[in-house]
């Protein structure tokens, strides 16, 4: 069971806004993770060095967080290596196939109201739903 | 490195600390969002407000045409309207994402904390995405 935090998540969620308009007013790019990760593995010329160095941002990101004294220690993977392996490959294709995760949908789509891309989150909010319910309460027996 | 790199390096930076903040890196706390049937912790709620009100201000800035940098380039966003593969790819990714409580930005942001985990799950992805290039033939090789 995990704690009601409205507050850190307003602010955090604020920052992954003010990240995505930096690079939307500065670079002109939508900042979609599994579009700037899909796109790595197949460069084209003249954009090789931003997707790697936002993906390197992430991760420092998370370092800052830990060097202002922000609690990373608590972080659980509960998922076992099938599920790990299955959830990741079903996560790189499906982003891939439906042109978007969170960040891209979730974030920048809706907030441009795209039809497209609220359709999509209310579609993988739903898959990720049931997805949960079957395992825990379902499978798991209430978990 | 260009300007470029380091405004999405920069980017990058405070996108992975938001994301650190609000906790979208603890795959608890998202699981704990998306189980609305059991101990449901509607706090991610309050990540996608505080994300679509930042930057759907950026948005009105963009279309509303004023240049920020002059050096932004053109923006282009795909649209192909709400086809077979958006709702399929869109339904793949969310069993994905509740199987483990990882979507991309997180699971790549998590690699800070040198899991086996994370790396595990990063591997697979890049793979995931790799074979949808292969299958769509779109694969640089």
């Amino acid at each position: 069971m995990t704690e009601f935090t409205p507050w850190s998540a307003l602010l955090g969620g604020g920052l992954i806004g003010l990240a995505s308009g930096i690079l939307l007013l500065l670079s002109g790019r939508v900042a979609g993770v599994s579009g700037i990760a899909g796109g790595m593995l197949r460069p084209e010329p003249g954009t090789v060095g931003w997707r790697p160095a936002f993906l390197l941002g992430l991760v420092i990101g998370v370092w800052v967080f830990g060097a202002l004294g922000g609690n990373l220690d608590s972080i659980r993977v509960a998922a076992g290596w099938p599920a790990l392996v299955i959830g990741g490959l079903l996560v790189g294709f499906g982003t891939q196939l439906g042109g978007g995760c969170t960040s891209g949908h979730g974030v920048s789509g809706i907030s441009r109201f795209s039809a497209r891309s609220i359709a999509a989150t209310v579609l993988f909010m739903t898959s990720a739903g049931v997805t949960v319910y079957v395992a825990r309460h379902v499978l798991g027996g209430g978990a | 490195m260009n300007r470029h790199t380091w405004i999405a390096l920069g980017s990058g930076v405070i996108f992975g600390l938001g994301l650190a903040i609000s906790q979208m890196i603890d795959p608890e706390k998202v699981l704990a969002f998306l189980d609305v049937a059991g101990q449901w912790d509607p706090s991610l709620v309050f990540v996608m407000i505080g994300a679509l009100l930042v930057m759907g201000i950026a948005w009105r800035l963009q279309t509303r045409g004023v240049q920020v940098d002059a050096h932004a380039r053109k923006l282009s966003i795909p649209g192909h309207g709400i086809d077979r593969s958006l709702v399929i790819g869109a339904l793949v990714f969310g069993v994905g994402w509740g199987l483990v409580g990882y979507c991309p930005g997180p699971a790549i942001a998590s690699l800070a904390l040198f899991s086996l985990e994370a790396f595990v799950f990063v591997a697979a992805m890049l793979a995931g995405m790799q074979l949808f290039h292969y299958w769509r033939g779109t694969g640089a090789g």
